[in-house]
């Protein structure tokens, strides 16, 4: 019979965290900075936690700082459900409930060391590459050509321009940005995601290719990539599915035979052969 | 390990002792089908049964369960379900799927709500009697059990053959009155009872080895039979087929706000991968939304996924609820995986 000693951890226990600082990004995007009580998250890159506000549920969330962030780590969440409506309520000072770190497809932070890294990135997508990012920024010798490519629907649903118009600046980076539809007031690429692809041709070769955006996003975006006769194992998709525990029970974030909640959420092109269902 | 013999009216007698002062949950007869239950009496078991409505997985995995309570701004605390309790009467294609289960349950991450309970519950198993009309456990090798239970009990006519399997079972057999040894005989009719077990328990019979059936679907046509289609155009995706299944426990979970508003729980329910919404994101993106890719999805799982994860055992243990519980006659899954050996010429 299986050892119970009766004191196992409860997978399904969340631990509270406090917002340490919480503002709106802009209608539908919140951004909150999260501590928990002196402890640490110890999360890498990619990794994601499921946050529960009690009484109205539990959402996996990727986690949108890189893990060189000593003020505690940081969650963009954007507003589309039950939950996450209710984030976009909280406040400084305001209490919620972390479990985590999840998930053991992660970025490949070790492999990428030496090589070039292209990031394409699609509306709210932009959060999880950004631990990324940020932890390549700030071990910026460990990595070669750095080029990120952001789309996002319109101006107004942009997030992190701060960020964003620093990374404009760099010189030791390459940023491209689109909007979907342009405005009055946006003078940058107008267009979809994959329009900046051929602006950037000579960067793809050997690069690490990092995918994250809108289910609808990765089947263009692989398309465009095709073009060049990239190999498989150099891209990585960051998928999303249903999930309801996080800890590979419930059934509900299954592709083929992978659970993202355990084997994901960042997986290889090369892998996503043998899951037809992925893309 | 002990094996020990006892007649019918002495192992009523042993049910009937426990029944005094534990709670003992066995099959009982409900209309002309059956069911487990609490048992308040001995003479309501029924070893003879030809299956169970739904399988006992209910007892480790309830329908529903609280996994925690809160309270606003304090946070939240684990509950826990600490009663023991005693099962009679678990078929061998049952038990087998208890103990898959368990190792999917404790593995990786352990499942403290779902463990507990299973830790606290005693099982006496018991081998088949009475074949039911779509019982397939022979072709998928879960026609006999050697391992899970507390207790095996094998009725080779006139007796029983007890065998006690783990420290508890000793433990719990020691209790009964008028246990004798066995003899070599009583054994071999037990043998017996098993051989026939493993021919006779195959209404449908699968058309090759069941270790063979992940390589089956494996192949590239498999996946894009027209099969897939034929069954999902039927479905009616009620769900009725996860709900029987003695080895789905896909759930959900949701929370609740006491009246106060500020305690509540947060619950888990039976969910099931048939059913429309499963796989459903908030922003309204359905990745199967199609019948046919869930209908495909529960057989690859049963087949193939699952298998992996457990060493290679399947995870359909041919007890036949889903084929008779199915609204449109499509659940059968001998049926799906014989019309794919048939079509892609497999050799076996």
């Amino acid at each position: 019979m299986h050892e119970c000693s009766g004191v196992e951890k409860d997978i399904y226990l969340p631990r509270l965290a406090i917002v340490e600082q919480a503002c709106l990004l802009n209608e539908n995007k919140i951004y909150l900075r999260l501590a928990m009580n002196g402890e640490s998250l110890d999360y890498v890159p990619g990794q994601f936690v499921e946050v529960s506000l009690a009484g109205i549920g539990e959402a996996p969330i990727t986690i949108a700082s890189s893990p060189t962030f000593k003020d505690g780590f940081e969650l963009v969440v954007r507003k589309v459900g039950n939950v996450t409506n209710a984030i976009h309520k909280l406040q400084a000072g305001d209490k919620l409930g972390i479990r985590g770190p999840f998930g053991k497809g992660v970025y490949p932070v070790e492999e990428s060391k030496g090589r070039d890294v292209v990031f394409i990135c699609g509306g709210v997508g932009l959060a999880p590459q950004r631990s990324f990012i940020n932890y390549i920024l700030d071990n910026r010798d460990d990595y070669g050509d750095v080029t990120i490519l952001l789309g996002t629907t319109c101006r107004a649903r942009r997030f992190f321009i701060t960020e964003l118009q620093s990374w404009s600046k760099r010189t030791d980076i390459q940023f491209l940005e689109t909007v979907d539809q342009g405005d009055d007031c946006w003078n940058g690429n107008v267009g979809v995601v994959t329009t900046l692809i051929p602006k950037i041709e000579t960067k793809l070769k050997s690069a690490v290719i990092l995918v994250c955006g809108p289910p609808v996003m990765y089947k263009f975006v692989l398309m465009a990539l095709q073009e060049y006769g990239l190999p498989h194992e150099n891209i990585y998709l960051n998928l999303e599915r249903r999930m309801k525990c996080g800890v590979g029970k419930c059934g509900h974030c299954q592709i083929n035979n992978c659970y993202v909640c355990m084997d994901g959420p960042v997986f290889r092109y090369s892998d996503l052969a043998a899951m037809p269902e992925a893309i | 390990m002990k094996l020990k013999k006892l007649t019918k009216n002495a192992f009523t007698n042993f049910i009937d002792s426990l029944i005094r002062t534990q709670s003992v949950i066995g099959v009982r007869a409900k209309g002309d089908r059956f069911d487990f239950g609490p048992l308040d009496s001995a003479k309501d078991l029924r070893l003879d049964y030809d299956v169970t409505l739904q399988p006992p997985k209910k007892f480790f995995l309830p329908p529903s369960e609280t996994l925690l309570t809160y309270q606003t701004g304090a946070g939240y605390k684990s509950e826990y379900d600490d009663m023991e309790f005693i099962l009679v009467g678990v078929h061998p294609y049952d038990m087998i799927a208890i103990n898959q289960i368990d190792k999917l349950f404790s593995q990786d991450n352990y499942d403290a709500h779902y463990m507990r309970r299973r830790n606290n519950a005693t099982i006496i198993a018991c081998d088949v009697v009475t074949p039911s009309k779509n019982v397939f456990a022979s072709s998928m090798g879960t026609a006999v059990v050697r391992q899970g239970y507390d207790i095996l009990v094998t009725d080779i006519g006139d007796v029983y053959v007890v065998e006690a399997a783990t420290e508890k079972g000793e433990k719990l057999l020691s209790k009964a009155k008028g246990a004798v040894d066995v003899s070599k005989q009583d054994l071999d009719k037990r043998q017996r009872v098993w051989d026939q077990n493993s021919l006779q328990l195959n209404k449908h019979k699968l058309k090759c080895d069941p270790s063979y059936l992940p390589k089956l679907l494996d192949m590239e046509n498999a996946y894009t039979h027209p099969v897939w289609e034929e069954k999902g155009e039927l479905c009616f995706a009620c769900g009725s087929c996860n709900q029987v299944c003695p080895t789905c426990y896909c759930f959900n979970v949701q929370d609740d706000v006491n009246w106060d508003l500020k305690t509540g729980r947060r619950d888990r329910f039976w969910d099931g991968c048939m059913l429309d919404g499963f796989t459903k994101v908030a922003g309204g993106h359905e990745f199967r939304k199609h019948k046919a890719d869930r209908f495909k999805h529960r057989l690859y799982r049963k087949a193939k996924y699952v298998p992996a994860k457990i060493g290679g055992e399947m995870a359909c243990v041919g007890c036949g609820r889903c084929v008779s519980a199915c609204l449109t006659d499509i659940a059968n899954p001998v049926n799906v995986y014989n019309r794919l050996i048939e079509d892609l010429g497999t050799n076996l």
